[in-house]
């Protein structure tokens, strides 16, 4: 079992979590050329090692995050919120600051 | 090398099995191929065996990391069939089932294929009519395929459970009699000891490290056994087409790697005849019986990308309850073993056959769940591809750039996520 520690609820089994897919993938504009849309939807780097993913803790506070986990060992290196305006937040209270 | 036969088993059963030979020799690398087929599993061997029995190339290496056979060729459920709709894949299969029917003696080695019948169960009225679609255009395109009601399907197999209380009560079944199952090893060892009859050296232990190229061309593989220069170099890799796509930098594909479980139960007196599918709801399970006595099954993916060949719990979890709630009577059964291989799971569930960006480097890669069965007739239209330098009519779609042209052959109406095509 891997054991996703989520931001918001704490270290849970990742049957909790749903695999959602290559969080690199950043889709272009909606009136970009048809290339670059077929890149983003079809074509894949498939890495052997560390890569960025996305997985919703479905069964926990359903929110949407970004684990960066090696394919080859399954070793977790980072989990943070997959919304950046959540993950800043998160962030800066780590940091003792405040947004306002 | 002489031929198998009866005889022979009976003369050396009185010798102390003293008369027999090497299956296939451990040659060492030649310095230059006319062709060479990286990936010794059931794919690779089968292409080097078709390329010398059918196009006449016999000067060829297939260069393996590992052992032949050793990859996902040993890990998987070994399920043979052709119920495929699509075009493309419906002509493909369906050669492959016929390679699957004479291949044995093609071979002149006993794979074991038995056509034990594939009988997929149905739980609802919907599920029936689709499957009467896909039936009747597997019937008119010269296959076979049978719709049973529940009569029959009990008379056939009366220990699934029928029981009106069951979460999805079974209704009926589709069923292939053709289908059914073969002994893994020896397809693998039967098409290795065919092609090494026909002179092709298979280069074990001789793992790529490097792919060498001279601008829009490739020259030669470097291994861990020196350079290889061939004329021709096609990749059966599935698993690992990524990995060496990056060695010949050739950027993305439309593929994801993910892993697979198989599991096998402790072996039992005769049991179940056919391969059962259950598969409706979350559920998504197959099961046949080893001729050892062994329960062969398995069911979804991990889920999670993965290179690894480790398997995890949830989905031992997953394929034990289907078991027990299609086969109550299996409920105390142990568990043996339980493997894991990687796919290249593609982008419409499909699997590619084709042509390179490089003039004569050829892919034979995203075979997904469907490998096993397919790897008669991939190797059989990766040969023609390789030797003829254009691909045959039933493979023209089995293309990269597929996607592209709106042209996906999506069997399972998944859409573009690689791990849903299961």
């Amino acid at each position: 079992m891997l054991r996703i520690s989520c931001p918001f609820c704490g270290v849970r089994d990742h049957s909790e979590f749903s695999y959602g897919g290559d969080a690199s993938v950043e889709y272009p504009a909606l009136d970009a050329p048809e290339c670059e849309w077929i890149e983003a939807v079809f074509q894949r780097e498939n890495p052997d090692g560390v890569q960025f993913e996305t997985w919703q803790h479905l069964h926990g506070c359903r929110m949407w995050l970004v684990v960066e986990r090696d394919t080859c060992t399954h070793a977790i290196h980072s989990v943070r919120p997959a919304h950046n305006g959540i993950a800043r937040v998160l962030n800066n209270e780590a940091a003792g600051t405040d947004e306002s | 090398m002489k031929p198998y036969s009866a005889w022979k088993v009976f003369v050396n059963g009185l010798t102390g099995q003293k008369g027999w030979e090497r299956a296939w020799r451990d040659p060492e690398p030649k310095a230059q191929y006319d062709a060479v087929i990286v990936g010794a599993g059931l794919h690779g061997l089968a292409t080097a065996y078709y390329l010398a029995r059918n196009h006449g190339i016999t000067n060829i290496a297939v260069v393996e990391k590992g052992w032949l056979g050793g990859g996902n060729a040993g890990r998987n459920t070994t399920i043979v069939r052709s119920n495929y709709m699509l075009p493309g894949n419906r002509e493909f299969y369906e050669h492959s089932l016929k390679l699957w029917e004479n291949l044995s003696h093609d071979l002149n080695y006993n794979v074991m294929f038995s056509q034990r019948a594939h009988v997929t169960l149905l739980h609802s009225p919907a599920a029936r009519d689709a499957a009467a679609r896909r039936y009747n255009t597997m019937r008119l395109t010269g296959s076979d395929g049978e719709l049973w009601d529940l009569e029959t399907l009990k008379r056939t197999i009366p220990h699934l459970n029928y029981s009106p209380d069951a979460r999805f009560p079974i209704i009926g079944a589709m069923a292939q009699p053709r289908a059914g199952t073969a002994r893994h090893d020896a397809v693998a060892w039967g098409y290795a000891r065919g092609a090494d009859q026909y002179g092709v050296d298979i280069l074990q232990n001789c793992e790529v490290t490097g792919v060498e190229r001279n601008g829009s061309t490739v020259t030669g593989l470097q291994t861990s056994r020196g350079v290889i220069r061939a004329k021709k170099i096609g990749f059966a890799v599935a698993g690992n087409t990524s990995r060496l796509w990056r060695m010949a930098e050739l950027g993305k594909l439309p593929i994801e790697s993910h892993k697979l479980q198989a599991f096998v139960s402790e072996p039992l007196k005769p049991l179940l005849d056919h391969v059962v599918v259950f598969g409706v709801g979350g559920a998504h399970f197959y099961i046949s019986q080893s001729d050892k006595g062994g329960m062969v099954f398995g069911g979804d993916l991990d889920w999670y990308k993965s290179y690894a060949q480790r398997g995890n719990l949830p989905i031992v979890q997953d394929v034990a309850e289907c078991a027990t709630s299609i086969l109550p009577c299996l409920g105390r059964v142990r568990l043996l073993r339980h493997w894991s291989g990687i796919m290249d799971m593609s982008m419409d569930g499909s699997p590619f056959i084709c042509k390179t960006p490089l003039e004569n480097l050829y892919l034979n890669a995203g075979w997904n769940y469907g490998g096993f069965k397919a790897s008669p007739a991939s190797g059989w239209y990766f040969a023609d591809l390789i030797a003829n330098n254009r691909p045959d009519p039933v493979i023209a779609n089995h293309t990269l750039d597929r996607f592209a042209r709106g042209i996906n052959i999506d069997e399972r109406g998944a859409g573009p996520d690689p791990k849903l095509h299961g």
